[in-house]
């Protein structure tokens, strides 16, 4: 139950619990209680909304930095990116494999902001050694959803 | 001037459905449960197949069986999912959706005469497919009380000396019946004693809900040599526009099948049938997920329908379902037509696909469950005003 749970839940949060359970063929009660447990177990972590930022008013920068660090002696990865994603701006802090170690996501109302953050904040931690900023210039598709195109039901009314 | 038309195309009634249609599609702001494909689109893999081969320029008549590699990858197909053995070269032809399948297999087997047993309520095009092949038509009428499974009894009842086919139509459009291994073994017997043929429209085999996943009556002992399988990639893959299905037949019918379709059609879109290679080679796991997928929706539906107080038998098949109305003391027809006009949802009325039809509704899952919701959210008023609690 619990991976068909996330499978409806990923795609959309904002289901009913009800609706959740007549899908999944399952009672009301065992439904809820598998989410609030999922959520105990922090396997849900949260309810985020998708937003299209490009269609409203507000402006917004968004940045892929790549960093490259230094791990030192009782500092390993795991300390640096704490170091790096208790900035609010900080968006999400992956380790990476391949040529650098970290991508960093960040979120910004200007460009100059994100330059400050990184240049300032980011680029002065002891173990960092290098970052490439690379600037988000459109969002197409986010969290497996399409922004650019509208979803319409082309099929005719009536067919056999 | 002579007239110009023939008199057996001109006594075939124009299918009830388009008539529908018709009315529908003068309704400007109506929202459907009638459409008999799926919502999804065609996965992204198989459409760049399709894609690749126009850019490489691959836009030739293919061999009229179809490509190879295609014929290659549905026998495949039907090993691993029905256990059956067909010669890709021998056995299969690719065809122009399941529907030429059923014309073609009929023209090919039909003398002057021959009588066809035809289970209602079923998709439209059997019986005019027959009368074109100079067949006569035998409508057997499925029940409700037998989940509109077809039985051995029935079967029995309608079989005469004049008897040569027999077509199943299971998982079934539009009532979502499907036949369980023992039902079909029954029917086999019975087909055996008669030494009768089958039409086996397996179209929607891939989309079986429960425990039980689709057996293929060609699959039974003894009936792969008196069985026309016809499939396609319309409904598993989402594929309808495509136009692509095929026949997996006995050898001497397969013969006389190609002919038909060599002088009728030449060969199946050559774009489409390079697309599926990829659906049938590479596809199981997005079948899966849209099985899973129209499954959630079949529990939604029917927990609305007991909800209004619509009975529905379970169906266990395809992506309908197929409530009766019976209680509400009007036709199918007149239930469809106040439903579109008073709540602007159109639904198909069970007549459409057999006058057995008569009582029901034919309510398509394939659509999104936020357009479920609005659609059986109106059915509930129409269904409470009818009850005269609104």
């Amino acid at each position: 139950m619990r991976e068909k749970i996330l499978a409806v839940m990923e795609k959309n949060s904002r289901i009913d619990i009800k609706d959740l359970a007549v899908l999944l063929g399952e009672s009301e009660v065992a439904v809820a209680n598998e989410i609030a447990d999922m959520e105990k177990e922090h396997v849900i972590c949260g309810y985020h909304t998708l937003i299209n930022w490009d269609n409203t008013s507000d402006e917004k920068v968004v940045a892929l930095i790549e960093v490259k660090v230094t791990p030192q002696r009782g500092m390993g990865f795991d300390k640096i990116a704490e170091r790096i994603y208790q900035y609010s701006e900080v968006n999400a802090v992956y380790l990476m494999s391949g040529a650098y170690d970290f991508t960093v996501f960040i979120e910004g109302k200007t460009m100059r902001q994100v330059a400050q953050f990184v240049s300032e904040k980011l680029s002065t931690l002891d173990s960092v050694l290098s970052t490439a900023t690379h600037f988000v210039l459109k969002k197409y598709k986010d969290h497996g959803t399409i922004l650019v195109q509208e979803v319409q039901d082309e099929r005719m009314l009536i067919t056999p | 001037m002579r007239n110009p038309l023939s008199d057996v195309i001109v006594n075939i009634e124009p299918s009830g459905i388009r008539k529908f249609f018709d009315i529908v599609s003068e309704m400007k702001d109506a929202i459907s449960l009638g459409v008999g494909e799926p919502d999804f689109d065609t996965p992204w893999h198989i459409r760049e197949e399709g894609i690749y081969s126009l850019e490489k320029g691959r836009t030739f008549y293919t061999s009229n069986a179809g490509l190879k590699e295609l014929r290659t990858e549905i026998a495949n197909y039907l090993k691993r999912r029905c256990n059956l053995t067909y010669d890709p070269d021998k056995e299969l032809v690719v065809t122009v959706g399941g529907s030429e399948a059923i014309d073609i297999a009929l023209r090919a087997m039909v003398n002057p005469g021959d009588e066809v047993l035809i289970p209602q309520p079923s998709f439209v095009s059997y019986l005019p497919c027959t009368v074109l092949a100079g067949g006569r038509p035998v409508v057997i009428e499925l029940e409700e009380k037998d989940q509109f499974r077809l039985t051995a009894e029935k079967l029995r009842e309608k079989i005469t000396d004049k008897t040569k086919i027999l077509i199943m139509p299971f998982p079934n459009n539009p009532t979502g019946a499907v036949m369980r291994r023992e039902d079909l073994e029954a029917v086999a017997e019975v087909i055996q004693e008669h030494d009768l043929f089958v039409l086996s429209d397996e179209i929607y085999c891939e989309l079986t809900f429960g425990s039980e996943r689709h057996v293929s009556i060609a699959s039974l002992p003894g009936m792969q040599e008196r069985t026309v399988l016809i499939n396609g990639f319309s409904k598993s893959y989402a594929m309808t526009g495509w136009r692509l299905g095929y026949a997996a037949a006995p050898h001497i019918i397969q013969e006389q099948m190609l002919k038909i379709h060599q002088f009728a059609i030449m060969c199946a879109p050559t774009t489409s049938q390079y697309a599926a290679i990829s659906a049938v080679r590479d596809g199981d796991s997005d079948v899966e997920m849209m099985r899973e997928s129209y499954d959630q929706r079949r529990r939604y539906v029917l927990h609305a329908f007991k909800e209004m107080g619509l009975d529905c038998f379970e169906p266990n098949g395809a992506f309908y379902a197929f409530p009766s109305i019976k209680r509400f003391g009007m036709t199918s027809d007149e239930f469809a037509t106040r439903f579109l006009h008073e709540e602007k949802v159109a639904v198909v009325p069970g007549t459409a696909f057999g006058v057995c039809g008569e009582g029901f509704l034919r309510v398509s899952y394939a659509y999104s469950l936020k357009n479920l919701k609005e659609a059986l959210g109106r059915m509930e008023r129409f269904v409470r005003r009818l009850d005269g609690k609104a």
